[in-house]
């Protein structure tokens, strides 16, 4: 084996690698650091939890490696791409592609079906309507709810909705799954079925999952690996035994 | 994103707050409709202007006079041509020269004269012109009561409305209403008129113009002149009243009363060039103009090219006419300002409704973005319901403006049938002001939708999806 393709395998391992990244806000006078010079790897396919109290820089870390913010400094590499030197575009790109998400508020339209809802990044990725429809129907299908695709959001429990919310962020087959606090409204019986399709879809599918949670129990019961954040520094990372 | 797409999700949109897009489609379609309304009032009346125009005969007419009346409306020629005294004379054999040129269906001389009127033993005077048969189609007696000349000699006469009024006595003080030309005909049609003229008369008592020498005899001829002149009477039956002026193209010297032409041409009234030609020999009728009449407008510049050729003065009503357009370019341009003026307002209204949208829907913007859609994506979606809303209202304001137009035409045409006007299709909406409509709603509502789509795409999705 040449030492180029063992680079390359390696790289291809690491799913995403921060570098000192760090993001500040700035509120008149004082400078909040809601990530302050974080270095982490992710391998591929590895199921991450991201822990820490309220406040601590877990969803501004997540919107940092889905490309919806830009680091005020430092870099995070997703899939070989440094996406501080990314374009406008071409991040939305990357998220089209390469990332699904799921929030705890769930985040579909209401004005939508769930059909229409589970489609849409295909509408932003210019895919024919026949093939969108079977795309959509299948994904549902995956979880659990092809027979509710033309029920409204509002006509649906929270549990559900949630499953709608994982199935539009199956269906452009991501390599990364990042869920910010995906339970965080739900209860435990539900949320658990929600952390089994997480779970499946890293199996299965071989998704790289990165999930903010506030309960160490559910890190703890799914996650391989818990990264422990505190004033947006790294505290603490370690495998989950 | 597709347009399939985009259209398909902007009227998604549209329908979800389906009230306030509503209304503020109605008030570009109430913008388009004014403009619409503006500027088919501009088309139908100057549709109206033509049609009027080219039925009155003013546009297929040369008039010809001599440069020896030395007040010849072409400058050029009195400056370049030959000098008014060399100059040929406007008699019979250049009449009939010119009606056989090509092109001319007529020529006939311009008889006028000013002269006095009895009716009912009063006199009036008034300026008097024959008119050959051809008139009758003249679109100044449209709205005739009466009926034209019953023959070419017959001894009639047809007053113009205003005369009528002076006849009763009714003139009407400034600013009031007009009367009724009916009104006016009833006590007039059939009645008699006393006209009394000026002859010029050969010394044997037989109408002869214009022989030089040969001095008269008669007592009040005139010695040494090549004709005396008589003062005649000749009873005239008013037959007609004519509610348009036939003549507006005359100024000061437009005629109030009319003759047949043959009627008036067998009455031998002296007119003013027999005076001024007092010197020229020949025995035939010296004319002071003529009045050509072209088979189509666009034969009178060649037309009147070969009567400059023949050495007189012409002129025609194609120039007027190109100042009457200019009049309507202006009337356009103000029509149009007017009516884009709700435009404009009805485009503030895009604005505001699409802003209060991004507003609402700042959550879905974020929703969108976070699950992969592109600044462009968000911009074209605000820009599509822009459009769609710009679309709509100028399909549905057109059908405004065409029905307020409608309405209009319909009650003006009751107004004008009731003071026995012939209808009038004064309000048009043709095809390509209705397509320029819908074209520039889309416009405007684009433009409108600049700014809201532009904020929309800017918009941080972190921020959009931070607080529920
Ligand atoms: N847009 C912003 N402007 C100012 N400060 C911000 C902004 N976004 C986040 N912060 C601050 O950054 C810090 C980290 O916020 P973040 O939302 O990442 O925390 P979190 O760990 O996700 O908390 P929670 O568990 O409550 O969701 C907080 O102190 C927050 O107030
Ligand atoms: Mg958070």
């Amino acid at each position: 084996m040449s030492i180029g393709s063992i680079v390359s395998a390696a790289r291809e391992t690491v799913a995403i690698r921060s570098e000192n990244l760090s993001r500040y806000y700035r509120m008149g006078e004082t400078v909040i650091r809601a990530v302050d010079g974080i270095s982490l790897e992710v391998q591929a396919g590895e199921f991450v939890a991201l822990l820490g109290s309220s406040g601590s820089g877990k969803s501004s870390m997540l919107n940092l490696i889905a490309g919806l913010d830009r680091p005020t400094s430092g870099s995070v590499i997703v899939q070989n791409r440094d996406l501080a030197k990314l374009s406008r575009e071409e991040l939305a790109k990357y998220r089209l592609h390469v990332v699904g998400m799921v929030f705890q508020s769930f985040n579909l339209i209401a004005s939508m079906t769930l059909a229409e809802n589970v489609e849409l990044p295909l509408r932003f990725a210019e895919v024919e309507r026949g093939r969108r429809e079977e795309l959509a129907r299948e994904a549902l299908d995956r979880v659990g709810l092809r027979a509710r695709m033309n029920h409204r959001p509002s006509e649906l429990s929270g549990g559900e909705q949630q499953r709608a919310a994982l199935a539009r962020a199956l269906i452009n087959r991501p390599k990364l799954l990042l869920a910010d606090e995906p339970t965080g409204n739900l209860d435990s019986h539900t949320g658990t079925e929600i952390m089994d399709l997480v779970r499946e879809f890293n199996q299965q599918l071989g998704m790289t999952v990165v999930m903010v949670t506030h309960e160490r129990p559910l890190a703890e019961r799914y996650a391989q690996r818990m990264i422990f954040l505190a004033d947006g520094k790294l505290t603490d990372d370690r495998p989950n035994v | 994103m597709k347009v399939s797409d985009l259209s398909e999700l902007a009227l998604r949109n549209l329908r979800e707050s389906l009230l306030r897009n509503s209304l503020t489609t109605v008030g570009i379609s109430v913008g388009v409709a004014s403009l619409v309304a503006m500027l088919s009032l501009g088309t139908g009346l100057q549709a109206m202007f033509s049609r009027r125009l080219a039925k009155s005969g003013l546009f297929d007419t040369i008039v010809v006079t001599s440069r020896r009346e030395m007040r010849g409306m072409g400058r050029e020629e009195q400056r370049n041509g030959p000098s008014p005294g060399e100059s040929r004379v406007l008699d019979e054999p250049a009449r009939t020269e010119i009606e056989k040129l090509p092109h001319v269906l007529e020529a006939y001389p311009d008889i006028r004269f000013a002269t006095e009127l009895r009716f009912e033993d009063k006199p009036h005077l008034t300026m008097v012109s024959a008119l050959p048969e051809s008139a009758k189609s003249n679109d100044a007696f449209d709205g005739m009561k009466g009926s034209f000349f019953s023959s070419e000699t017959a001894p009639e006469v047809i007053l113009q409305k205003s005369f009528a009024e002076e006849l009763l006595g009714q003139t009407p003080p400034l600013g009031a209403p007009e009367p009724n030309v009916g009104d006016l005909a009833k006590p007039l049609l059939g009645k008699e008129l006393v006209m009394r003229y000026a002859q010029r008369e050969a010394a044997q008592g037989q109408p002869v113009p214009l022989r030089p020498a040969d001095a008269g005899s008669g007592d009040d001829n005139f010695a040494g002149a090549a004709y005396s002149v008589v003062s005649r009477e000749q009873k005239l039956k008013i037959v007609g009243v004519s509610d348009l002026d036939p003549e507006t193209m005359r100024g000061p010297m437009r005629a109030k009363v009319f003759l047949p032409l043959r009627l008036a041409e067998s009455l031998h009234v002296m007119q003013p060039t027999d005076l001024r030609e007092i010197s020229h020999a020949g025995d035939q009728p010296v004319y002071s103009s003529i009045s050509v009449r072209v088979k189509d407008p666009s034969e009178v510049q060649a037309v009147e090219g070969s009567i400059k050729k023949m050495g007189f003065t012409t002129f025609s009503i194609l120039d007027a006419s190109r100042s009457l357009q200019q009049v309507f370019k202006v009337l356009f341009a103000f029509l149009g300002i007017f009516g884009s003026l709700a435009l404009t307002v009805a485009s503030i209204g895009i604005v505001n409704t699409l802003v209060m949208a991004i507003l609402e829907r700042r959550r879905e913007i974020g929703i969108m973005k976070a699950i992969g859609a592109s600044d462009g994506d968000v911009r074209k979606l605000f820009f599509a319901e822009a459009g769609a809303m710009g679309i709509l209202g100028g399909i549905v304001g057109v059908g405004f403006g065409w029905a307020i137009g409608q309405i209009i035409n319909f009650g003006t045409n009751i107004y004008l049938k009731s003071q026995s006007i012939p209808p009038e299709h004064f309000w048009a909406v043709p095809w390509w002001l209705a397509v320029f409509a819908v074209v520039f709603a889309f416009g405007v509502s684009l433009v409108s939708g600049l700014y809201p789509a532009e904020r929309a795409a800017k918009l941080d999705p972190v921020q959009a999806l931070r607080y529920e």
